[in-house]
């Protein structure tokens, strides 16, 4: 089994950098200003001091879990369920045009 | 100065469930926009997914048809990125512990250069994973915005690795089209190209032999095969000039342009690929117990690799014979169904299969799904040939009339006076008159003109109206002529 790794690279003990904040705010899509950076850089530490005490814990010989709760999921039959409800659905999207949801112009 | 190319591909392989991966919104193709997109697929506040069992199932089907490891427990993971086309802000995925876990394909390679001769290679599958697909933007005229159709987002695709194995453009595309013949084979995916249902994703790098691995490019969703091997040519092309020019190959996703037959770098921005993977809360592990393993293999056709073999061995059939026969189930169901006929002539099936009516097939734009002669039809004709009631000129005939018009077998041979004549004295006696006709060409071949025993040939069967048993004339004419 490959061991859990954390998602951003940053090594629990380590505290976090301005910059670990502005990449992860810039990811998320959120603009943040200096000093909201400084405040969430302190709470985040806060929350990653804890997860360095956790993993001061042994675990040795315990199997990594991918959820909180140790069950398997239950399955659902192929079958189509939904019927068409576009018409409630786009009553409340901001803009449609020939059914479609209009958003801000995307270019790759 | 020589230059490796080294291959991997990424397969995604829509799955051929009635309902979405994780919701119970149609998959239908070709709907009008966002009339299949639900709640979940719109990622309403408070839906949760839930696993849909015939993707899972496929997902089984194609672990076991490439001798792979299915996972006894596997994992969602969610990849995170904003594009106006996924509205959860993730992708479900599977990322540390995909339900397929490694395999092998066996591929027939035909090399694209005329003198090399066609071999077999194994490719190995790194992973196979379960994820969703995402929705559908439309850059048309909005008034400078962008359409969005959810339809799509959420159907299930069953996401195909493999390793670095292929060196050419052709074992590329060996490679992939033996997985759609397989897929479409095991019938978990219809393979339809053109609607998206089967795209690749080709990682191309070059290196000096023996040197470690160069830095690859990604060409992105190639949907065709024509346009793959084009693409592959043109990137591995333009990274070895690129080499040899004194420049390095950076990492980069890049498209190909099918009306330039160039490739070129997408535009991506420095945090592109940071997907922060992590198990999705929402969905527990997936649990495949090995009864269910089991049950699945029991409902796995013959796969084209073994019946490819079982031709060879048994039936006595060309390597290269087999593998067109098992391009598709159809056809292998088709040369099956005719042989049963004529168990004894694996060859002349094959033979009639693979030109007559292929060639029927080909001009008249259609599949073997569509053929108008049914393999009853095609059984029976033949064994009008085994039993020599018909010669295979006059057998190309019974097959035109029943593509056009159809009937019955015997009918049409008495309809058309196409009985060849087998009785020996018949024979004997047109043949006699031939000889006592043509006296001095009698003479000539007796001198040594071998040639012109064509000419009795034909003489004959004119004679015959084409309905002498060639076999038969041969022998009575030789033994005639030689006096």
């Amino acid at each position: 089994m490959i061991p859990y790794q954390p998602c951003l690279n940053i090594v629990f003990a380590m505290s976090l950098s301005t910059q670990d904040v502005e990449k992860v705010a810039r990811l998320a899509r959120l603009a943040m200003s200096p000093s909201e950076i400084e405040t969430s850089r302190n709470q985040l530490n806060g929350i990653f001091g804890l997860i360095a005490e956790m993993q001061a814990v042994n675990t040795d010989g315990v199997e990594p879990m991918s959820h909180s709760q140790d069950l398997a999921q239950r399955l659902r039959e192929d079958k189509v369920t939904e019927s068409n409800q576009r018409e409630a659905f786009q009553a409340v999207a901001p803009q449609v045009e020939q059914g479609l949801f209009l958003v801000p112009k995307v270019i790759e | 100065m020589t230059w490796e190319i080294v291959i991997g591909l990424e397969v995604h392989a829509q799955l051929s469930t009635n309902s979405k991966i994780f919701c119970g919104a149609s998959t239908a193709f070709g709907a009008e926009p966002n009339t299949q997109a639900d709640a979940v697929s719109l990622a309403l506040p408070g839906v949760l997914p839930v696993l849909n069992k015939g993707a899972v199932e496929r997902a089984i089907k194609f672990g076991l048809a490439t001798g792979s490891h299915i996972a006894p427990r596997s994992v969602f993971a969610r990849k995170n990125y904003f594009y106006p086309d996924l509205p959860k802000g993730y992708q479900i995925s599977q990322f540390e512990l995909p339900v397929v876990g490694q395999g092998a394909l066996t591929i027939q390679v035909a090399p694209l250069s005329g003198n090399a001769k066609p071999y077999e290679k194994t490719v190995r599958i790194t992973r196979a994973h379960l994820e969703e697909d995402a929705g559908k933007s439309l850059h048309g005229d909005f008034h400078g915005m962008t359409g969005i159709d959810l339809n799509r987002a959420g159907t299930p695709l069953l996401e195909i690795v493999s390793e670095p194995d292929m060196n050419s453009a052709a074992e590329a595309v060996a490679y992939a089209k033996a997985l759609h013949t397989l897929v479409r084979w095991i019938g978990i995916c219809d393979g339809n190209m053109q609607e998206g249902s089967f795209r690749c994703d080709v990682n191309v790098s070059v290196r000096k032999p023996g040197e470690p691995l160069g830095t690859r490019r990604e060409i992105k969703n190639l949907n065709s095969f024509k346009f793959m091997q084009q693409a592959i040519d043109y990137e591995v092309q333009w990274q070895v000039d690129t080499i040899e020019n004194g420049g390095k190959v950076q990492q980069a996703t890049i498209l190909f342009n099918p009306d330039t037959g160039e490739t070129r770098a997408m535009r991506s921005k420095e945090d592109a690929h940071d997907y922060r993977y992590f198990p999705d809360p929402d969905l527990l592990p997936l649990e495949i117990s090995p009864e269910w393993i089991e049950q699945m293999r029991a409902t796995l056709p013959e796969l084209p690799q073994t019946k490819q073999a079982r031709y060879v061995n048994e039936l006595g059939l060309s390597v290269y014979d087999a593998s067109i026969l098992t391009a598709s189930r159809e056809m292998a169901d088709f040369f099956e169904a005719v042989l049963a006929a004529v168990p004894n002539d694996a060859k002349m099936c094959a033979n009639w299969i693979m030109g007559e009516l292929n060639a029927q097939l080909n001009r008249d734009g259609l599949d073997m799904a569509q053929c108008p002669i049914s393999t009853q039809q095609l059984g029976s004709m033949l064994m009008r040939i085994v039993d020599g009631t018909i010669s295979n000129s006059g057998a190309k005939e019974v097959f035109r009339t029943m593509w056009a018009d159809g009937g019955e077998v015997d009918a049409i041979i008495e309809a058309k006076g196409l009985k060849q004549v087998s009785d020996a004295g018949a024979i004997e006696k047109i043949v006699d008159e031939i000889m006592a006709a043509n006296a001095d060409k009698v003479a000539e071949y007796r001198s040594g003109k071998d040639k012109l025993f064509g000419f009795f040939v034909g003489q004959a069967m004119k004679a015959s109206k084409g309905q002498a048993n060639p076999a038969q004339l041969n022998d009575i004419l030789k033994a005639k002529l030689a006096g």
